[in-house]
């Protein structure tokens, strides 16, 4: 199909800008990475969280963040491609107009992976370990990808709409925060009412402890669902805005 | 291809932001083959009148066709058609000039992408810089590229957007030349200017679009016809500030 093909070609455009810029990947790992050592060796000491490693039981949460601060990167490269005009050229070419935005959501999930696996290389010298089977990691790596593909379709809403290449990629901020206020850094029990309420209802920590169940090797029971679902929802509700406000910026 | 078909058709076309009417009923036609230019001051609706013809935007009311296709009906056949060269150099710098023509190849699904792509480079004088990111080009450099990349499948009318607008002098008689290659080629070419000048070297017809509409249409000699005859007077030629530029950094008059 011509779309696809499209797709394939405009996404070998955008993962050669990240190959040949490979400091997008080094930076979108750099804050994670320092956010691990930081609560391990600083803070970490002080943490109770009732189960042995604390980089283990860190590291789900660290590969939220590293997933928020990639897609960030989606919404910037979408709009130094709408500031440049080339989009104006493709969209003026024959190409399936769907594709020119595919190719920058499949570069963000390839570039999202290249920084995990980069989180997962530093968390195990660091001394993670995980007795998950195949079934659990291809569980976790799925959970992973929605999540990318979550919130890359939300990234694109910034990067249709900002005008600014900084106002595009500051929406960010606010998931990479998220996941302080959920399980992903102590336990939510030893938060105060309010606190822990909203910590427990909101997607990170549903997220947070299904990945966090599955690499322990455990049963994950009834959050891997309410994760799947925000998951899903975030994905729909992100889909149809950012499908909207790109049927806005072009005739 | 329809063969006696104008190459563009514009009937009573209108386009609004909001209550600012900018295109208030335009009529054109743009004969098969050759270089027209739409003339007019900042503002006078050049950009949405170039935007509507390929397909970028929608027009109001009215009827445009490109190439005997309607530009509102069939889109699709219209954009085979065609290609745009806008006002910013559409060009990816982090690609090298070579990767660009390939990239616009491969999406226009032309046979052989890498030798449409060497050839373009060699026509447009990019042969030695093909292989550099376009991060380093000039600006003269970037627009031969930009004008090379539209030519690619060899679309049959391609619109050139001001194309020398931020240029150098040296730069602008770089893209003269290249735009006056494409309609040696056959090419019908539709290009936007403020610049009086450049209509009268490229354009073998040339329209004012003002205040919404197209007010004359014709070529240089009619244009001329427009106004009384001119009186005689001998007065010593100087050279141009530009003539002097050229000569003291040596350019070469490549126009």
């Amino acid at each position: 199909m011509t779309a696809i093909a499209d797709t394939r070609i405009l996404t070998g455009r955008s993962l050669r800008h990240i190959s040949r810029s490979p400091d997008t990947i080094i930076t979108t790992a750099l804050m994670p990475v320092a956010f691990l050592l930081l609560f391990v060796y600083v803070l970490g000491g002080a943490i109770e969280t009732g189960t042995g490693s604390y980089v283990t039981y860190l590291l789900p949460g660290i590969l939220v963040i590293t997933i928020a601060s990639s897609v960030s990167y989606t919404a910037f490269r979408l709009f130094l491609d709408l500031q440049s005009g080339i989009f104006e050229r493709f969209h003026s070419m024959p190409v399936s107009r769907p594709s020119v935005l595919w190719a920058h959501v499949v570069t963000s999930l390839v570039a999202t992976f290249v920084s995990l696996a980069a989180v997962v290389a530093v968390a195990l010298v660091m001394g993670f370990r995980s007795s998950a089977g195949l079934g659990a990691w291809l569980g976790v790596i799925g959970i992973l990808a929605l999540l990318t593909l979550a919130l890359t379709w939300l990234a694109v809403i910034p990067g249709l709409t900002a005008t600014s290449a900084d106002g595009a990629s500051a929406f960010a901020y606010p998931l990479i925060l998220l996941p302080f206020v959920s399980s992903a850094f102590v336990p939510t029990e030893s938060m105060p009412g309010p606190v822990r309420w909203f910590a427990e209802h909101q997607p990170v920590t549903a997220i947070v402890d299904s990945v966090r169940a599955l690499l322990a090797g455990g049963s994950v029971g009834s959050d891997l669902w309410i994760a799947l679902a925000w998951c899903v929802g975030m994905l729909a509700v992100a889909y149809a805005f950012a499908m909207a406000a790109y049927r806005r910026r072009v005739a | 291809m329809t063969a006696r078909a104008p190459a563009i058709e514009v009937r009573d076309l209108r386009h609004s932001y909001g209550d600012l009417a900018v295109l208030k009923g335009v009529d054109l036609e743009v004969p098969r083959g050759r270089i027209v230019a739409l003339l007019g001051s900042n503002g006078a609706g050049k950009t949405t009148l170039v935007r509507i013809l390929s397909t970028l935007l929608r027009a109001d009311a009215g009827v445009a066709t490109v190439d005997g296709h309607d530009v509102a009906a069939s889109p699709a056949e219209v954009r085979a058609a065609i290609s745009l060269t806008g006002q910013l150099s559409a060009v990816d710098d982090i690609l090298t000039g070579r990767e660009n023509l390939v990239l616009v190849a491969r999406l226009r699904r032309v046979p052989g992408p890498g030798g449409v792509a060497d050839a373009l480079l060699a026509r447009f004088g990019l042969a030695e810089a093909g292989a550099r990111r376009v991060g380093t080009y000039s600006g003269g450099m970037r627009r031969r590229l930009d004008i090379a990349m539209s030519l690619v499948g060899e679309p049959s009318v391609v619109f050139l957007d001001e194309p020398t607008t931020g240029l150098d002098p040296e730069a602008r008689r770089e893209a003269w030349a290249a735009v006056r290659a494409l309609a040696d080629g056959g090419t019908t070419v539709l290009l936007t200017t403020q610049t009086l000048d450049e209509a009268e070297r490229l354009a073998d017809r040339i329209a004012i679009l003002h205040e919404g509409r197209i007010i004359v249409d014709g070529t240089l000699d009619e244009l001329r016809a427009l106004i009384p005859a001119p009186t005689v007077e001998y007065v010593e030629r100087q050279p141009t500030l530009e003539e002097v530029f050229l000569a003291v950094v040596g350019g070469k008059d490549r126009s």
